[in-house]
């Protein structure tokens, strides 16, 4: 008999939904982005910049940055727990990821909220 | 509590020059590499996105930046690891639905994965630049 202690009710499982969720947006966002810029008359700074401006694109471009940073998240911290052993090392390494995400979505929202 | 140290004793195998990865566990490998890669490169990325968008002349800075081969050959890079996560990505979405699962199957979809990745990266990357 396998004697097993279940800690927790469902651990971890809302990070593997987020995770594939934001992953099947980044999929149809980047089609979406892909066929946007493949109609841009001209690689100008306008033409580019003005893809970005409000409108729908820029709305889901804010949250394709939202879904990165979130996606990133679980992935970087799954590859902290494979690799890095000591719990406090790991703990800190996570507290410095987040905190960088966190400021880049900052940083994201800035750079579309100007345009 | 104690009981939770109950473990199966299994072999380990972990002779890393040795161990001879099958093409998905390559998929699986560079999956996890890219995405590091990605993580690591964000803010330049970042940077390259916000002078793009900022004004005409901060659009001419970011131009010569790019026009830069050392640039260009990161760039070139990032944009592989890119594309190898979204296939390898689609790939294991499709496994989580347990489509693909039998081996032949399983070694097929890798290779398709590599190949694509590869094939998209060279054919974006040349339009590019």
């Amino acid at each position: 008999m396998v004697k097993r202690i279940v800690v927790g009710a469902h651990y971890g499982l809302r990070d593997w939904i987020g995770q594939r969720a934001t992953a099947i947006f980044m999929v149809i966002y980047t089609v979406i982005f892909a066929l946007n810029a493949l109609m841009l008359p001209e690689m100008s700074y306008e033409a580019w910049s003005g893809m970005f401006a409000g409108g729908f694109l820029g709305f889901l471009t804010f949250l394709f940055f939202l879904a990165l940073f979130y996606h990133a998240w679980i992935g970087v911290r799954d590859i902290f727990m494979d690799y890095i052993k000591p719990t406090g090392i790991r703990l800190a390494l996570h507290v410095v990821v987040l905190f960088l995400l966190v400021g880049y979505a900052g940083w994201a929202a800035q750079i579309l909220w100007r345009l | 509590m104690s009981e939770a140290t109950v473990r199966k004793q299994r072999p380990k195998f972990l002779a890393l020059n040795e161990i001879r990865l099958p093409l998905p566990g390559i998929v699986s490998i560079l999956h996890r590499v890219s995405g590091a890669g990605l993580f690591l490169f964000l803010p330049f990325l970042l940077y390259l996105f916000d002078r793009s968008v900022g004004s005409p002349e901060s659009f001419a800075a970011y131009k010569s930046v790019v026009s830069n081969p050392f640039i260009k050959l990161i760039l070139f890079g990032l944009l592989w690891a890119y594309l190898h996560h979204f296939c390898a990505g689609i790939r294991f979405l499709l496994l989580d639905l347990h489509k693909g699962l039998e081996l032949e199957a399983a070694r097929k979809s890798s290779r398709i994965v590599l190949i694509v990745s590869i094939a998209l990266t060279l054919v974006i990357g040349v339009k590019l630049w």
